[in-house]
């Protein structure tokens, strides 16, 4: 919808290849805190992955007679508003948020890669019309799409994933697209295509190594925005139900303790922002390091 | 220049149009219609016939679609499905007190992401710079129900200065009302401050790295002049394209801080309506938040086109 727009320095910027400029200052190393960040995000997939069977109790089990618990009386963490245990629900709910958003992530990449590339290297008709298509989607802020979506679908575990990778990849496709165009007009893709080879050899062969680090580094932020948009659409009560544990939907649920001072629902909070701002900071390093810039409208 | 921002204008209404049939058909085509939506499981055949004919859903969808665009224009929106009240009468209250929210942030967060990125350009690498740079990371990782919970807490359950929950009455004084949308205002204000400051940051930064800035360097010119004369109206550009774009983002911090503070806005009138499948007052709602959303992104762009010399003036 922003054809007519002067492209920004960003947009313009390459994907990383060819020659290395010697001048160029030394790559950051990651350091300290960089490897803390690494340090969470493998701690809450060991937990997402593992956890569950050696949480102390099931996510439901309603384990004692007080509401919000304060941590280290009822429990590690505390009880929440039913009496049941933060802690294992934070361990249940690593799980479903993790991997409802990495699920979705993953389609969206799928389906969003694929169509973007398709549609960068065939051009013409075909570029038009997914293009089109696609900046309607785009007019859209992502939450009200998903609030749209849940009101026509109902709430369900498979309708918030579908509706999660539906929203990121329409955005997904707008990066890919533009990558695939940067790479489609290089010498080695015109050898190529004299060369014979079809069209989607040349997207797996050419064109998909060539923006790997560019939508590895997409990945990263994508990922954030799905876990923040699921935990959005449970925290607003039309995501996952309970009993089930989600941590937006925990929060929500324990909003009401935190007028008394318990800390059932800064916990789960806690928790998502560990995992989105460890991302965040990688992707950050990550771009630092390798001097290719996501246009800054693509950002969030 | 005037070609450009005509053909940008009528783009704008286009998507506007697209939008309006996405929402329309998004919620009104796809499965389960509002007469089995109002009646539940057990409705009878009869009685779901019944509810069709009385809310005219019989007759072919783009009869109704181009009903329901005619009421949009005259504000006829219909009956909201779960309480029976006229749509118009209810976002005629619900309205003023978003847009009041939404007024308020960008008010304080506007100015303030301007000051925050200009100084952090200005003075790169420094401790300010990396300060800014680290403390809007933080920020944008942060959910907003995180930043709510832990202004919450701070403000309402340990200081007890602000109340917990935006409840806004009709005779409210202008202190009550004050202190009802401190807290929201608040959490939006962090929300929205961290990407604009990062992005006005950026956008001065590529300003003072270009020749023209470097030249008058070499030339002598004092500090403060090549900052006032020559950096600052080569950056409005990018940074009125900046605050457009952030006040779009608004439009999603909303829905979570409404719902979050039980503030009685927009955003909490179209929740409840997702949660009870009142179609009516969604089709509303959406369509008034997306109006906003792509009114602002267009804004953006004409402001990028206003700004920039060469598309004032194409050759």
């Amino acid at each position: 919808m922003s054809d007519d727009r002067p492209p920004t320095p960003d947009e313009r910027a390459t994907p990383e290849g060819g020659i290395r400029d010697p001048t160029r200052r030394r790559p950051p190393r990651l350091g300290a805190i960089g490897w803390l960040a690494v340090g969470v995000l493998v701690f809450w997939f060991v937990v997402a992955l593992f956890g569950p069977a050696a949480a102390p109790y099931e996510e439901s089990d309603i384990v004692t007679q007080t509401s919000f618990g304060s941590p280290g009386e009822e429990g590690l963490l505390g009880s929440d508003y039913l009496g049941r245990d933060v802690a294992s629900r934070v361990v249940y709910g690593a799980r479903m948020t993790l991997g409802l958003a990495l699920t979705a992530c993953v389609l969206a990449f799928a389906c969003g890669v694929t169509l973007g590339f398709v549609a960068a290297s065939l051009g013409g008709r075909v570029d038009e019309a997914l293009s089109r298509i696609n900046d309607a989607f785009l007019a859209f802020p992502s939450i009200m799409l998903a609030l749209i979506c849940i009101s026509a679908l109902g709430t369900s575990l498979t309708i918030l994933v579908l509706t999660v990778s539906f929203i990121e990849a329409t955005r997904v496709f707008r990066i890919a697209r533009a990558l695939c165009m940067n790479v489609f007009v290089q010498d080695f893709v015109e050898v190529s295509r004299a060369r014979g080879e079809s069209v989607w050899w040349i997207m797996g062969n050419d064109i998909l190594p060539n923006t790997l680090i560019a939508l590895s580094t997409d990945f990263g932020l994508r990922f954030t925005y799905s876990i923040l948009l699921v935990s959005s659409i449970s925290f607003l009560g039309l995501g996952v139900q309970p009993p089930h544990a989600d941590w937006g939907m925990m929060v929500r649920e324990n909003l009401g303790g935190v007028h008394f001072g318990a800390t059932a629902a800064l916990i789960p909070a806690l928790a998502i922002f560990s995992v989105t701002l460890s991302i965040n900071f990688l992707v950050d390093w990550n771009l630092s390091r390798s001097d290719i810039d996501i246009p800054d409208e693509l950002i969030r | 220049m005037f070609a450009l921002i005509v053909r940008r204008l009528v783009l704008g209404v286009l998507t506007l149009f697209v939008v309006s049939i996405l929402v329309f058909a998004g919620t009104e085509i796809l499965p389960g219609d509002v007469a089995e939506a109002v009646l539940g499981q057990g409705a009878t055949e009869e009685t779901v016939a019944a509810i069709r004919r009385d809310l005219g859903l019989d007759r072919p969808a783009p009869v109704r679609y181009f009903e329901w665009l005619a009421g949009l224009f005259t504000g006829n929106l219909g009956e909201s499905l779960a309480t029976g009240r006229e749509i118009s009468n209810i976002i005629g209250i619900r309205l003023p007190s978003t847009l009041l929210l939404g007024g308020a942030t960008a008010a304080i967060a506007v100015p303030l992401a301007l000051v925050l990125g200009l100084f952090a350009a200005m003075h790169p690498s420094t401790l300010y710079d990396r300060g800014i740079t680290i403390g809007t990371l933080w920020l944008i990782s942060g959910p907003e129900f995180l930043i709510a919970t832990l202004l919450v807490m701070l403000f309402a359950v340990e200081l007890r200065w602000l109340p917990a929950v935006a409840y806004l009455s009709d005779d409210a004084t202008l202190s009550q009302a004050f202190r009802a949308l401190a807290l929201p205002v608040m959490t939006l204000t962090f929300a929205v401050l961290a990407p604009m400051t990062r992005m006005t940051r950026a956008a001065v930064l590529s300003v003072l790295s270009s020749p023209a800035v470097e030249m008058a360097l070499l030339k002598g010119v004092p500090r403060w002049r090549i900052i006032v004369r020559h950096a600052l109206p080569n950056a409005i550009a990018p940074i009125a394209n900046v605050i457009a774009i952030n006040l779009a983002y608004l439009v999603s911090g909303v829905v979570v801080v409404e719902v979050l503070f039980s503030y009685p806005g927009m955003a909490k009138l179209m929740v409840d309506g997702v949660a009870v499948r009142d179609i009516p007052t969604v089709q509303t709602c959406a369509m008034i938040f997306c109006a906003a959303y792509v009114g602002l992104n267009l804004l953006a762009d004409l402001s990028s086109i206003v700004s920039n010399p060469r598309l004032r003036h194409p050759k």
